[in-house]
């Protein structure tokens, strides 16, 4: 069967991928907005060259806008996998696409791949642009434990996307997509520390946020920066977010 | 031309949602290279028996076979079908920025033996439209893309559902003559409709279904025919006539002569010309002379417009006397010379 074969995959991805490019909004904000975020931010805040924090030893090593940067690749995994990704299967299901791809040889899970194919790789272009950027225009400084960032990234993409792929599995329309996704996104980005460093929050929330996927992820990132020890629960917690997630999502798919 | 071959034969299906019966008992075959119209009001339950019959929906009882594989049956089957049968359906879009051209080679690719997206574009006169984005087609252009799509690979039987709904009058008749286009490439089609001129016009048989049951069965002439006498003629006589010589000429049904000294004379066959022999014969002039031959809409309406109506139609689909179902169009609705 042709249909199969991983050609028709690369073709479909591509397909997938030039749809995605045009769109004007998705390409701003999956791709742009992170480098955007963190370049203004660090240009026009005092707050960014001055140590991120005073109490903590290892904190007080890095200036503000490096402590706000794992917050910033949190952002970009949430744009992605919690409101571009899902919002653009459930336009596929609402509006029939999936129900007809249904009827070709196509296994429709292709589709599905495709999308995250393309959804991945924005993410990473975002993440590379955001740390380029950061690093070169506004003074983010390297991290200590690099390999620690990039498994607390990966872990994190995994888990979110996960998530997202809950809300995809389920949500009969674009519309639907975007109240869950939007929603799941905001609280997720709350615990991230998006709108309030996660250290300067009350003990409560950091114990939730631990336990999500993005709050654990922007804290497991950020103690690789700084070369704190390795965020041992951090990571379990998004891997295993991840591994019952993304069967679950799977088992729960509608095509209609 | 029409082989005997059944291409796809459904025995008995039945299909329920929750309480909610959408297909009661509906069987049907169609035969290689037919067109064959699945006629019925909304809600009757057309698009459920395509949805079973393209493997999209598995029936809760009766068999289907399509090109002797079982559409609910093993994954093989159902593979096997997906390459062979190509599903139209109603609201099935694409994505708003996917160009003409993009849509139909990336399903082409989906397929072992694909047709050339560019012959086929052509044949559907979407040439011109192949850099288009699928968000600025018009309905019309559409309703192609979607027809090459479900052409695209090649397939032996097309299900066409609801095509030309919502489609102005120009676009209606270009798409049908797609289809005639269609159908002399050898392809066997299922057209599911509720245009009876677009049954009539396209279709070797229809198959209507009520209420999830199919209510008559044939070719378009055969169902109009079902609800009585296929032709009638009314006319005011120059001179009296004898009802009763003209009702035993062969081809009549019925004579009436209606109060103001008009005739309605019911018939079949050769009733036109039986009649005016017989009044030149007798030295009358048919005054106002028009001839209404029933069509498939009289008996669409008929047989379908009260659920309890349709058990007056017997087998040999001769109506009851004289009692004029109130639906059936007047005689003038539609006129012949």
């Amino acid at each position: 069967m042709s249909a199969t074969s991983p050609r028709v995959l690369a073709r479909v991805t591509a397909v997938e991928g030039r749809l995605a490019l045009r769109e004007p909004s998705n390409v701003f904000f999956a791709v742009l907005f992170p480098a955007v975020l963190l370049a203004v931010l660090g240009l026009a805040m005092p707050w960014g060259s001055t140590p991120y924090s005073e109490e903590d030893p290892l904190l007080a090593q890095i200036n503000g806008i490096t402590g706000y940067t794992p917050v910033v690749l949190t952002l970009a995994v949430g744009t992605v996998a919690l409101s571009v990704y899902p919002i653009a299967i459930a336009t596929y299901r609402g509006t029939g696409v999936l129900r007809r791809l249904s009827t070709t040889p196509l296994p429709p899970s292709r589709l599905l791949v495709a999308q995250v194919l393309v959804n991945v790789a924005a993410l990473l272009v975002a993440a590379v642009l955001a740390l380029a950027v950061g690093m070169l225009v506004v003074d983010v400084s390297a991290p200590e434990r690099p390999g620690v960032v990039l498994a607390a990234f990966l872990l994190a993409a995994t888990s979110t996307f996960g998530v997202g792929s809950l809300i995809a599995a389920r949500a009969p329309t674009a519309g639907a997509a975007t109240g869950i996704g939007m929603t799941v996104y905001f609280v997720s980005l709350f615990f991230a520390g998006v709108w309030l460093p996660l250290p300067i929050m009350p003990e409560a929330v950091q114990q939730i946020a631990a336990w999500t996927p993005l709050g654990a992820g922007s804290q497991a990132m950020l103690d690789g920066w700084v070369g704190a020890a390795v965020p041992t629960r951090e990571l379990l917690v998004m891997a295993g977010w991840t591994v019952v997630l993304v069967p679950l999502s799977a088992r729960l798919f509608r095509w209609r | 031309m029409p082989g005997d071959e059944p291409v796809i034969h459904a025995e008995h299906l039945h299909k329920r949602y929750g309480r909610t019966v959408a297909v009661a008992d509906v069987s049907l075959t169609v035969r290689r290279g037919e067109i064959v119209g699945v006629l019925g009001r909304n809600g009757a339950g057309k698009t459920t028996t395509v949805e079973m019959i393209g493997g999209l929906r598995e029936p809760d009882g009766g068999t289907v076979r399509v090109l002797g594989l079982d559409p609910a049956g093993p994954a093989a089957d159902r593979a096997a079908l997906r390459e062979r049968v190509g599903l139209q359906l109603q609201e099935s879009a694409l994505p708003l920025r996917i160009t003409v051209r993009e849509a139909v080679e990336e399903y082409a690719c989906f397929y072992d033996d694909p047709a050339d997206p560019d012959e086929l574009l052509r044949e559907l006169g979407l040439a011109d439209k192949a850099g288009s984005q699928f968000r600025s087609l018009s309905g019309g252009q559409k309703q192609r893309l979607s027809i090459a799509l479900a052409l695209v690979g090649n397939p032996e039987i097309a299900v066409l559902d609801e095509l030309t709904t919502g489609l102005d009058p120009q676009a209606r008749r270009d798409t049908w003559d797609v289809i005639e286009r269609v159908r002399r490439r050898g392809v066997t089609i299922v057209l599911v409709t509720h245009f009876m001129e677009e049954a009539e016009r396209l279709c070797d048989r229809v198959v209507l279904v009520d209420a999830g049951r199919v209510v008559a069965e044939g070719t378009p002439a055969q169902v109009a025919a079902l609800v009585g006498a296929d032709q009638t003629l009314t006319f005011r006589p120059s001179a009296p006539v004898d009802p009763a010589g003209l009702g035993g000429l062969g081809s009549v049904g019925s004579v009436e002569v209606t109060p103001d000294g008009g005739v309605l004379v019911r018939g079949t066959g050769n009733v036109v010309q039986d009649v005016m022999v017989a009044l030149a014969g007798a030295g009358v002039r048919p005054d106002e002379l028009r001839v209404h031959r029933s069509t498939l809409e009289d008996a669409f309406v008929r047989l379908t417009a009260a659920r309890g109506a349709t058990d007056a139609v017997d087998a040999s689909g001769v109506p009851d006397g004289g009692a004029r179902p109130a639906t059936t169009p007047s005689p003038t609705d539609r006129v012949e010379a």
